[in-house]
Formats: C-alpha cells, sequence, structure tokens
C-alpha cells in the first residue's frame, strides 16, 4: 500500500476543514452514483451484493462494538440477526396476518435484539476468551435451533419451512419492491434498497464513531485492554459489558429486519454458525475495532466470492483454454486461501487503527 | 431398564468419539493456547485417507484388521504431513500477533481442506468396506458391537498414552514448558518450534485414528463431515475444561451420555413439549451451566486472565 | 500455500491420464471443432439457468441435477431443434446458491441480468421460494426438479412450475401405504428437521392417522447427523411396526444399519431422499427388505427411461436422485418452446402451462398452480442389495404410461442395444462441444476411474 501518502492525505483531512468537506462531498456524490454505475455496468446482480455488502457492514460494525472495541469473542452474533429477521417476518407477513409498518418492526427489533443481547451477556460475564466463544456460539445454535422448531406444538416461527410472502419494505406508503418514480426520474427497487440501507448503514456508522469517542467507547476499549485495571479506575465493568452486548445485537437487529423485508423470505438456514464465523471474518479481517478497517473487510468478504464465482471459469479458461478445477471448488478454495493470506500478511487486519497498530509493533502477547 | 443401559452405552461410545477428537483439540490448545479450528478438517482427511486405502485393499485377501491398521497407518501419515504443515503454514507466522489473527487463518485452512477433500474425494459419500466383525454383545439386555467396544477402550487407552507422553517423558516436559512460558522454555533451552510442531503432529496422527473410527462406526464419510464434529469435539473440549487431556476425554464422555440421555428422555420429562431436536439445545444449555459455575470448564485449572 | 496445490495438481494430472486412457479418439477433436465455422441459418443462443448447491453438504445432490440438465442441453443441441426458423443452440448457466437463501437470491438476480430464457432449478426449497419472486418479476419461466414445499407454487406466481411431487401428495401416499399395505397399527416418526424432511414427516403423520393408525413417537435428527443410536433406542423402547424417516440417504443409510445394530426390527419406510442406490450402499444389508418411495415411474417403466438411464451413468455415473427430474424439467422447456414456436420467455411461458409431455420420470401435466397434475408415486423395496419396484400408486398417468410401455418396449430394447455404445457415443457428442466439453470429459473420465476404484 502506498504508506506515505496516505496518513498525509488523512492529516489533511483532520486540519483542513474545506479538505474535509470537499472530501465528504465528494464521498456522498460517489456513494449517491454508486448504483446507477453499477447497475448500468455491471448489471444488478452486482447491485444486489452491494445491497447485502451494506447488512453486512450493519452487522460488522455491530460485532465490533462487541469484538472490536470491548474485546469479547462473540461467536453467535447471527443470533441477533435472526431475532431481527423473524420480529419482521412475525409481524409483517401472512403468517399471523400482521401487517405491521416498517418504522415500528424495525426499532422494536432492535430493542428486542438488544434485550437478547444481555440476556447473552448476563451469564457470560465471568468468561473470558475461548470459554465465551463456546458459549456464545451456543447461544446462537440454541437460536437456530428454537426457530427451526417452533413450529409445534403451537406454529410460531413455521419451523425449517421459513416464512414466505413477507411484506417488502413500505416508506410512507410506497413499497420498495416496485419501481419508484421520484421527480420524474425512476429509482428501481434494487437503487431504492440501496439508499435506504445506506441511509441506516451511515446511521450506525455514525452512531459508532460517536461511542468510539464517548466516556463508554474508552470504557469499552479499557475493558478490552485489561479489565481488572478497568474495574479498579471505576468503571463498572458489567454493565459497560452488557452495554456492549445490547448495543452490538441492536444493530444486528435492525440489519436482520432490513434482510427480511429485503428477501421476503425466511428460513433458518440463513442463520447458521457459519454466517456467525463469516462475520466475525470480516471484523478481524477489516482491522478490529477500526470503523473504516470493519467496513472494509465486510465489503471485501461479500464481494469476494462473488469475484470468484464470476471469474473462476472464465480465467481458467483463458489460461489453460479449458476448465480445469471445478469452479466452485475453486472458488471456495480460493475464499479460504485469501482469508490465510490476509492474515499471514497483515495479521491486525487490512486497515488496522493506530492504537493497535502500535500495539503489534510492540508487543502483542 | 435395558432402554436405560443401552442408551447408557450409546453415550459411552458417542462420547468416546467425542473424546478422541476433543484430545486433538486439547492437546493443541494446551501447548498454544490456540483453538485449532481445522482439527475437525484434518479428521476428515484422516477419514478420507483411511477408507480409500481400506477400498484399495478390500479384496486382497489380508484379513480385516491388518488392512484396517494398513488404513490408519496411511490415514496418520497423510494428517500428520497435513498437521505439520498447517502449523507451519498458517500458524507459525501468526504466533505473535495478535489472538484472532490465527483463528481467522484456521478458518480458512478449514474452508481449503474441505474444498481440496471435495476436489480430491467428489462430492459423494464414501462407505467403510464391511471388513470388520460385526459380532454383537448382550450387557443387562442391551447391545453393543465389537467395534464400539474397542471405541471406548482405544479413545481410553489413548488419553492415558497422551498423560504418560506429557507427564512422564522429557518431550511431556518441554511441553509443559512451552505451554507455561514459550520464552523462558527457549531460554532454558526448549526448541520451542520443534516442540509446537511435534505436538501437531501428535495431534493430527489422533485426528487420523478419530477419522478412521468414525468412518467404521458409522460407515460413512463424506468431504463435510468435519464440520460438526470439530464442533462438538470442541465443545467437550471447553465442557471438560480445554488444555486438560483429562477435561477432554471426561467433556466428551459427558457430552455424549448428555445428547444420549437428552435425546431419549427429554421428551418424556418435558410432557412432550421438547423432542429430540432440542438435542443440542440440552447440551448447549448444560455447558453454559457448566462455564457459569466453574468458568475454565469441569476439570480445567483456574487460568490466569491472559491480555 | 504449495500444499493446496498439490492435491489440485495431482487430480489434474490423474484426470489427465484418464482422459487420455479412455478415450484417445476424442482428444484431438476438441482442437478441430474448436474454430466454430459460421452456420448457415441463423443460430439462436438460449440460455438456460441452471440453481443448485454445488459446495456445502449438498454438493453431491446439486452436482448430479447439474449432470441432468447438461445431458438434456446436449441431447438438444445434437437435435439441432429449429424453432421459429432459427438453428436453437442451447447453453447451460450452471450456478451454486450453496444451499443459502441469500445466495439463491443473488444468483438469480445474476440470471435475470444475464437475461436467460428460462431458469432450472434450484434444488432447496429454501433457495426457491425467495428466488422465484426475482424470476416471476422478470418474467422467466423457472422449472425445479426437486423443490417439494407446498409454498414454492402457492406464491401466485405465474413462472414457477415443478416436475416433482410435492410434500403434500408423496407424503400422503407414504402414510396410506404404512397403513395399509404395511398394516402398520404403530409408527414411529423421524424427521431430520429440513424443510424437505418435517415437511413429508408432517404430511405422513396426517395421513397416518387418517388411515386410523397410531404415531407411537416422533423422533427428531439433523441433515448433518451420523449417530441416532439415542433415538432408536427411545423408538425401540415403544415398539412400532414401521419406522418412518422423512430425509436424505445420507442419514438414511446409517440410521437402518444402526438399527440393526440395536435389534429394533420395524420396518423402515422413507421417502425420494432416502430412494437412492447411495442409502444401500451406506446401509449395507441392513437396508435388504426396507421400502421407499419416488414420485414418478421407475426409469426401466417409461419409454425412454432406461436409456436415459444407462447412457446417464455411463456419462456421469451413478445417478444420485433428482438428475432424471431435472432432465425432464429441461425437456419440458424445450418442448413448450417448440410448440410456442419461439424462445422468447414471455411467448413460451403460456405453453409451459399446457404442457402434455412425456417424461422419463413420468407424463407430465401442470395443474393450474404449476404443480404436477396427480403426481403419481412409486414404491420400492431392497431385495437382494437393490431397489425392486413394488407398484405404482394414484396418478392417471400411470395407465398412460403402462400404455405407453407396451407401445415403446420395441424401442427400449433398441435403446437398450443402443445404450451398450452409448459410452463411445456419449463421447462423440462431447467432442463435437468444442473445448469446453474436453473440460467435461476430464470429468467424466475422472468420475468414470474414480467408480472404477469403488468397485474395487
Amino acid at each position: 500500500m502506498n504508506a506515505p501518502t496516505r496518513p498525509i492525505f488523512f492529516d489533511a483531512l483532520r486540519r483542513n476543514k474545506s479538505t474535509a468537506i470537499a472530501a465528504t462531498v465528494a464521498l456522498g456524490i460517489v456513494l449517491a452514483a454508486l448504483p446507477f454505475l453499477i447497475g448500468s455496468h455491471l448489471g444488478n446482480s452486482w447491485l444486489r451484493i452491494l445491497d447485502f455488502a451494506l447488512l453486512y457492514i450493519m452487522l460488522a460494525l455491530g460485532l465490533n462494538i462487541v469484538v472490536g472495541f470491548a474485546g469479547l469473542l462473540d461467536l453467535g452474533y447471527i443470533a441477533f440477526y435472526a431475532v431481527g429477521a423473524y420480529l419482521y417476518a412475525l409481524l409483517a407477513s401472512p403468517h399471523f396476518g400482521l401487517h405491521l409498518p416498517v418504522w415500528l418492526i424495525i426499532p422494536a427489533g432492535a430493542a428486542l435484539s438488544g434485550i437478547f443481547g444481555v440476556l447473552l451477556g448476563a451469564p457470560t460475564l465471568r468468561l473470558r476468551g475461548d470459554y465465551l466463544a463456546i458459549v456464545t456460539l451456543g447461544f446462537g445454535e440454541i437460536v437456530r435451533i428454537f426457530l427451526n422448531n417452533l413450529n409445534a406444538p403451537i406454529n410460531i416461527t413455521n419451523g425449517p419451512q421459513g416464512i414466505s410472502g413477507i411484506d417488502p419494505i413500505r416508506l410512507g406508503g410506497v413499497t420498495l419492491a416496485k419501481p419508484i418514480d421520484f421527480l420524474g426520474i425512476t429509482v428501481p427497487s434494487l437503487h431504492a434498497y440501496y439508499y435506504l440501507f445506506l441511509a441506516l448503514a451511515l446511521l450506525i456508522v455514525f452512531i459508532t464513531i460517536r461511542l468510539e469517542n464517548s466516556r463508554i467507547g474508552r470504557a469499552w476499549v479499557a475493558i478490552r485492554e485489561d479489565e481488572i485495571a478497568a474495574k479498579a479506575c471505576g468503571i463498572d465493568t458489567r454493565n459497560i459489558k452488557l452495554l456492549a452486548f445490547a448495543m452490538g445485537a441492536s444493530f444486528g437487529g435492525v440489519a436482520g429486519g432490513l434482510f427480511a423485508g429485503f428477501q421476503a423470505f425466511v428460513s433458518p438456514e440463513s442463520f447458521s454458525l457459519m454466517e456467525s464465523v463469516m462475520v466475525l471474518c470480516m471484523v478481524v479481517l477489516g482491522g478490529m475495532g477500526n470503523i473504516p478497517g470493519v467496513i472494509l473487510g465486510g465489503v471485501l468478504l461479500t464481494l469476494l466470492p462473488e469475484i470468484f464465482r464470476h471469474g473462476a471459469g472464465p480465467v481458467q479458461q483463458a489460461i489453460f483454454g479449458k476448465v480445469l478445477l471445478d469452479p466452485e471448488a475453486l472458488r471456495m478454495l480460493l475464499f479460504g486461501l485469501a482469508l490465510i493470506v490476509v492474515m499471514l500478511y497483515r495479521p491486525a487486519g487490512l486497515w488496522p487503527s493506530t492504537t493497535r497498530r502500535r500495539e503489534f509493533r510492540g508487543d502483542a502477547a | 431398564m435395558d432402554i436405560f443401559v443401552q442408551q447408557i452405552i450409546n453415550g459411552l461410545v458417542l462420547g468416546s468419539i467425542y473424546a478422541l477428537v476433543a484430545l486433538g483439540y486439547t492437546m493443541v490448545y494446551g501447548i498454544m493456547g490456540l483453538i485449532n479450528f481445522a482439527h475437525g478438517e484434518v479428521v476428515m482427511i484422516g477419514a478420507m485417507v483411511a477408507i480409500t486405502v481400506i477400498k484399495l485393499l478390500a479384496d486382497s485377501g489380508l484379513p480385516g484388521v491388518v488392512i484396517v491398521l494398513i488404513g490408519l497407518f496411511a490415514a496418520a501419515v497423510a494428517c500428520m504431513a497435513v498437521g505439520f504443515t498447517i502449523e507451519r503454514v498458517a500458524y507459525r507466522p501468526l504466533r505473535k500477533a495478535p489472538k484472532l489473527a490465527p483463528l481467522i487463518t484456521a478458518i480458512g485452512v478449514s474452508i481449503v481442506l474441505q474444498n481440496v477433500a471435495m476436489l480430491v474425494w467428489g462430492r459423494n459419500y464414501h462407505s467403510f468396506p464391511p471388513i470388520l466383525p460385526t459380532s454383537q454383545h448382550e450387557i443387562l439386555g442391551a447391545t453393543i458391537t465389537s467395534l464400539q467396544v474397542a471405541i471406548v477402550l482405544i479413545a481410553a487407552l489413548t488419553m492415558a498414552g497422551l498423560m504418560l507422553l506429557v507427564h512422564r517423558t522429557r518431550l511431556g516436559r518441554a511441553m509443559r514448558a512451552t505451554s507455561e512460558n514459550p520464552a523462558i522454555a527457549q531460554l532454558m533451552g526448549v526448541d520451542i518450534d520443534r516442540i509446537i510442531s511435534l505436538t501437531f503432529v501428535i495431534g493430527s496422527a489422533l485426528a487420523a485414528l478419530a477419522g478412521l473410527m468414525v468412518s467404521a462406526n458409522y460407515s460413512i464419510a463424506h468431504y463435510y463431515m468435519g464440520f460438526i464434529l470439530g464442533l462438538k469435539a470442541f465443545t467437550a473440549a471447553v465442557l471438560g475444561g480445554i488444555g486438560n487431556l483429562a477435561g477432554a476425554m471426561l467433556g466428551g464422555i459427558l457430552l455424549g451420555l448428555i445428547e444420549s440421555l437428552g435425546a431419549g428422555y427429554i421428551g418424556d420429562l418435558t410432557g412432550g413439549f421438547l423432542g429430540s431436536h432440542y438435542q443440542d439445545v440440552f447440551a448447549f444449555f448444560v455447558l453454559i451451566c457448566v462455564l457459569v459455575f466453574r468458568p475454565s470448564g469441569l476439570v480445567g485449572e483456574k487460568v490466569a486472565e491472559r491480555a | 500455500m504449495h500444499f493446496s496445490r498439490v492435491p489440485s495438481m495431482t487430480l489434474a494430472i490423474v484426470a489427465a491420464i484418464a482422459l487420455i486412457g479412455c478415450g484417445q479418439k476424442e482428444e484431438p477433436k476438441p482442437q478441430a471443432a474448436a474454430p466454430v465455422a459460421p452456420p448457415p441459418k441463423p443460430e439462436i443462443v438460449v440460455k438456460l439457468g441452471h440453481v443448485a448447491p454445488l459446495t456445502g453438504p449438498q454438493a453431491h445432490l446439486g452436482k448430479d441435477n447439474e449432470n441432468g440438465a447438461m445431458m438434456a442441453i446436449e441431447e438438444l443441441n445434437a437435435k439441432a431443434l429449429e424453432i421459429g426458423g432459427a438453428k436453437i443452440k442451447f447453453e447451460l448457466l450452471p450456478e451454486d446458491d450453496q444451499a443459502d437463501p441469500k445466495q439463491g437470491t443473488i444468483v438469480a438476480q445474476k440470471l435475470v441480468d444475464a437475461k436467460v430464457n428460462g431458469v432450472i432449478g434450484h434444488l432447496n426449497s429454501g433457495t426457491t421460494i425467495p428466488a422465484s419472486k426475482l424470476y416471476f418479476d422478470a418474467g422467466i419461466p423457472q422449472i425445479s426438479g426437486s423443490a417439494t414445499n407446498p409454498k414454492y407454487t402457492e406464491q401466485g406466481f405465474s413462472t414457477a412450475f415443478r416436475v416433482m411431487a410435492n410434500d403434500v401428495q408423496q407424503g400422503k401416499v407414504l402414510g396410506d401405504y404404512a397403513a395399509k399395505q404395511l398394516a402398520a397399527k404403530t409408527v414411529a416418526i423421524i424427521d431430520d428437521r429440513s424443510a424437505y424432511g418435517q415437511g413429508l414427516a408432517d404430511e405422513f403423520e396426517k395421513a397416518v392417522v387418517a388411515a386410523g393408525g397410531k404415531v407411537a413417537t416422533r423422533e427428531f435428527t439433523t441433515d448433518k447427523a451420523t449417530d441416532f443410536a439415542a433415538i432408536l433406542t427411545k423408538i425401540k423402547s415403544k415398539k412400532p411396526e414401521v419406522v418412518f424417516y422423512g430425509g436424505m440417504d445420507a442419514q438414511g443409510g446409517p440410521m437402518a444399519k444402526q438399527m440393526k445394530t440395536l435389534g429394533l426390527k420395524a420396518k423402515f419406510l422413507t421417502g425420494d431422499g432416502g430412494c437412492t442406490p447411495e442409502f444401500i450402499k451406506l446401509g449395507g444389508d441392513a437396508t435388504e427388505g426396507q421400502y421407499c418411495s419416488l414420485p414418478g415411474v421407475p426409469l426401466d417403466q417409461m419409454p425412454g427411461g432406461k436409456a436415459f438411464g444407462d447412457k446417464f451413468t455411463a456419462k456421469y455415473g451413478q445417478i444420485q436422485l433428482y438428475a432424471p427430474y431435472v432432465y425432464d424439467a429441461v425437456m419440458v422447456m424445450a418442448d413448450a418452446m417448440k410448440r410456442a414456436n419461439s424462445v422468447e420467455s414471455a411467448k413460451f411461458l403460456p405453453e409451459i402451462g399446457k404442457t402434455d409431455y412425456q417424461g422419463v420420470t413420468t407424463k407430465i401435466n401442470f395443474d393450474e398452480k404449476g404443480d404436477l397434475k396427480n403426481g403419481a408415486i412409486s414404491m420400492y423395496q431392497v431385495k437382494a442389495g437393490k431397489w425392486e419396484y413394488l407398484e405404482t400408486i394414484g396418478g392417471s398417468p400411470v395407465e398412460a404410461a403402462k400404455a405407453a410401455v407396451a407401445e415403446a418396449a420395441g424401442a427400449i430394447k433398441e435403446a437398450a442395444k443402443d445404450a451398450a455404445t452409448t459410452t463411445g457415443e456419449a463421447a462423440k457428442e462431447v467432442a463435437k462441444d468444442g473445448v469446453k466439453a474436453a473440460a467435461d470429459a476430464v470429468k467424466a473420465a475422472a468420475d468414470a476411474t474414480k467408480a472404477a476404484v469403488e468397485k474395487k
């Protein structure tokens, strides 16, 4: 990476207000125009992938609070995503005949997920490291198993069949599932979802940045670095840890609700352990505790398998003149290799936070 | 009564299999403090290699046990090579890195191994050739096969052997020293690179044994089998207290018993509200309860908080 | 990362050797055929998407589906169809959805973007349902050969069809069979908590109860489990006469085996997921005398069925499960195109609904929802280590099929003769397709070698 230019650029951003404004405006224009650029040049499938990338960014940012800021290894994070998704599915689908508005469900999903976060956090306060990892993993599995089985004796989640026909997200009487005419411009469905997801992702980024620089954020970092010392400094470690779980979980709940509305179908297989692991990979690979890094991780790990999907066959064709290896196996193989290679060359993540980089240069053990 | 005895036997057999895999997890964790997430995949490779070799030899006219031993040998060699490579490539360079970095490479290795296995052995299920005697024994009205008896014995013997190795030999002392404090161990003349490599190689040989046992008992092997097995074994290791050999054995057996009794009786106990589909919930619930009261597992020593 | 390359390279070399060993003749041909000469007539490429999990635990079924579709496509191309005055070349776009609903929609979008004329798949109901909305919105007809969840066709999408009986149809037949033919008063039911297994088991339970049977206990496992001793021991204590399993062969086989070990002597009955040679391979002699059901009519009873089976086996190895259904799905779509005299989705879509096609699995007619009309279900039993056909239950197509069988008896005999030489023919066809097909041959050859090794 062009190491010297970057810090200079960021320094300029920090010091010079007009540069900062210009950069923000430029970024805003890029983000606003992105779906049209991608939609017309690469096709809608990439746009859909981009929508998913935004969802994963929200998830990764949520998990980052727990793992990156507070240093609590969570392998069951996808459970909160599931809670949000199922809440949306139950409250806005023909399953119970309920069709509540989205502005009610999404906050409710965030709140319910937050409560689940506390439920998970409470019994695990004394646990650290790998013991915490296995308990959270168990929690994630427990939630998934309940979702998978609560179709009898009373049918709540419709079991493995999942819930279909979920209402698309409607904002102010306009459904996002169909193209929207707005001031003479037609905004296709995927674009509309993109803007909604982007807005919420930006909101989450904003909240996370504010949290990071607050008393709470510093308390989380203190717990991550040394829990006993943090306690000695007068930090109420119990509440602060629970807060980390609740905050992280509520972001997951928001993303889950959006996922349900976007897909119009939820089933337990979307919330497997592998999904939790993937979100964790995004956080760690991107750069734990560093917001831009985590965003990068989310984008990268959503895009990589898709790039391999599009590339694995044709590239082999081009190089060897025929498809030697099964492109699908190769796709996952390359994905696994990418995880290994990135971690080997950038053990602190692709874009680590400055403190972490400093730590790593010294002694990390 | 015979049903209850049968459930206990079911649990013991299942538990011994978990224990065999968990021993491998715990060996590596004990020395390096690292969850070798790819261990389940090494077990899978062991099962695949063993089945391939045994299938090739199935018609050779050799006695079944000899063929199985040859299969085991081939699997052990393959797994040791894989384990050695994994450690060299994916873990060693990250020994000083932040704690989660090797976890991610482990996940990467696990994905890679799975897909390599899919390329090599195909997507289909493989069955274990019926070359072992399938005689059954009756205990209090319950049945157990010779193979299952062998599995329970092998798991116990392996644990005993490993404990001897770790606590009674020079190598074991070096291992314990490395586990205690690698830097100081090195100062005392322990070649920690070699010790860690050896640990991985031994753990992988155990994985080969476990792979063979699993595929022989259920007569099935598949490139995806490592994931669930690894997960269960990891749970067992933590339940017992990860890093502790006796703990892995205890955790494995306990998990097996919990699952078996849970699936067998949970329905009747809850009046039919919860059935055998909540078997895993039950297992994780017990795990969480144990960890809440004993945060480092059943027999795990109190680990000082590592930063 | 040299370690990962070694096995793949070895595989490549082995495959190459196998190719040379198996078909020396076909090797030079791809090069010769590679620069395709411009055809005299306008050629239209008809793109069909195919989606199934090609990685993950169900990859073996996914690949089987893809092979079924691939074979149909190659046969169609060999026939050199002409539709609307243009020569038609079919092209398959195979995609992997990893049995993950999210991937399912991503892949569906990719196919919609690629402007495919139709979609075959997906394999799992869980990915088929969310994807079907995308196809419906884009007006692309979709035929699944294996999604059995009734919801798929109940969404009111005019583009959604399946050539497989749904869970309700099959579960009912199975339940009746257990209660009546097997005369079971008490049954135990196990399912794998997948959408397929649970759906089938629920319908089975309803049918048994309706027929006056009693459900002794209902137990559960997962679609990744290998140990069933605990639930089987519990079932043993309830002494049922029949054990029904709703799930796949990878669990069903070991389950039958463990039943025998535990001395549980009830009859074992399973649905299409367990109705495979894999089940017998994994369960060993414990599978002797056990039952299964499969939608449609057995391949060797259908005109062209045996030929299909032999040709498929020669080319891709044993049929796993749904390949014949997927093959039919492709053929039904091509048939609709022929009748509409157009390859445009909007034009041939109405024709799919009017399908009256003699497939290799059954006679295919759709009801207004897109489900098979009067889906016939056939029962099988393991005899001497092989699935033997017992009887076909329900479905008017049975009679039609029987008549057709009589008619086509001669044709089948010829086809059987042909089948002996199919390997060579298949290889020739492969060669025609040029560079891409060469890779297929590599794969086929590798599979064949592997199969040979396994047989040893």
